[in-house]
């Protein structure tokens, strides 16, 4: 291992940053909303400030009533109702992504809170450490 | 600074990963450290000694690997998205090494900024 | 805050949900083909030009050179190398790429 990695190691215990997880993808068609989720549920097990936010094609991500037997892919989209056991409580949806896709809160397998572009706007600028997909 | 960055997309297809090689080698000439890339989705494909450029063209593989020697840079695979695409310790090139996806958290919480390239 | 976008504001939606959550006196930075955006007679260069009351717009120049979009940048959109990039990414305290 590097000299930098020797660096990187020290001084790192007990730091907590705000991370912010952006999906922006639909399910399926791309795999990075399951590989997104996967980076999530690891986080989980750092202490971190963990977000997780949807935007544009990713509120699909949160559809109910999905059935994947079809194209013989995985239904990841039980997990997000799972990320509660892993302390991952912070959802936040877009309203004006939900709502230029016809979608309102009910229609989604998890609860979320709903802010609106302003709001979410502020969120992201609070945040230490933005990954997206 | 201590820069980590993040590559979410393969060679070539895409440009992320000539950004994401030419903001690091440039972030490092600043005086800046690069002391992690994290290699993700179809970035694995990054890492793969394998692959034969035209020799006319450029050697993404080649000019990660050489970062690495020259700058000590981390060039770390995901595990899981590597094992999805066949990436294994038998072809990586020199520089790379498999892990968890725990090393691109960490690199979020030691690095004092993380840039995702993708597509 | 630093926000990335790096498509084609004619293919995807990117730029604009940037734009729609960059907050004031945040820096937006164009690259690859996101640079299209910044140029005359685009149809996002009217979303950049409003856009610029509000926020900074960069462009990456190796990428506005290789598209030979360079003589076509709009006024007021200020372009960067990659030394410039690695700059806004560490004046900056965080940065967000639109993919």
């Amino acid at each position: 291992m590097s000299d930098m990695m020797d660096d990187m190691e020290e001084g790192g215990e007990g730091v907590v940053k705000k991370f912010m997880f952006v999906n922006r993808k639909a399910p399926h068609g791309t795999i990075y909303a399951l590989e997104g989720l996967e980076v999530v549920l690891v986080s989980a097990a750092f202490d971190q400030d963990v977000s997780l936010v949807f935007v544009d094609d990713g509120v699909y991500e949160l559809i109910k009533g999905v059935n994947t037997k079809g194209i013989e892919v995985k239904d990841f989209s039980k997990a997000y109702r799972a990320l509660e056991g892993y302390d991952v409580e912070k959802l936040y949806v877009e309203k004006a992504s939900m709502d230029a896709r016809g979608l309102t809160e009910g229609d989604l397998i998890v609860d979320v809170t709903v802010l609106d572009s302003a709001e979410m706007a502020n969120l992201m600028a609070e945040q230490d450490v933005v990954i997206s997909y | 600074m201590k820069i980590g960055i993040m590559v979410s997309e393969g060679p070539y297809n895409h440009q992320a990963s000539d950004t994401a090689y030419l903001f690091a080698r440039n972030a490092i000439e600043k005086g800046h450290s690069v002391p992690r890339v994290f290699f993700y989705h179809d970035g694995v494909n990054n890492s793969t000694k394998l692959t034969q450029p035209p020799q006319d063209d450029r050697n993404v593989v080649s000019r990660w690997s050489k970062l690495a020697e020259e700058h000590g840079v981390d060039l770390v695979v995901c595990i899981a998205a590597g094992m999805r695409r066949g990436i294994t310790d038998d072809i990586l090139a020199p520089g790379f090494r498999i892990s968890g996806l725990g090393q691109l958290v960490e690199a979020g919480i030691q690095c004092d900024r993380l840039v995702t390239f993708g597509d | 805050m630093l926000h990335i976008v790096n498509k084609s504001a004619t293919e995807r939606n990117s730029l604009e949900s940037a734009l729609r959550m960059a907050t004031k006196g945040s820096a937006v930075l164009l690259i690859e083909d996101a640079v299209y955006a910044a140029t005359q007679g685009s149809v996002a260069a009217a979303k950049i030009q409003s856009a610029m009351a509000d926020v900074q717009i960069y462009a990456l120049g190796p990428d506005l050179d290789a598209r030979g979009m360079s003589s076509r940048v709009l006024d007021g959109v200020k372009v960067v190398d990659y030394g410039g990039f690695v700059d806004l990414v560490t004046e900056h305290n965080c940065c967000q790429s639109w993919l």
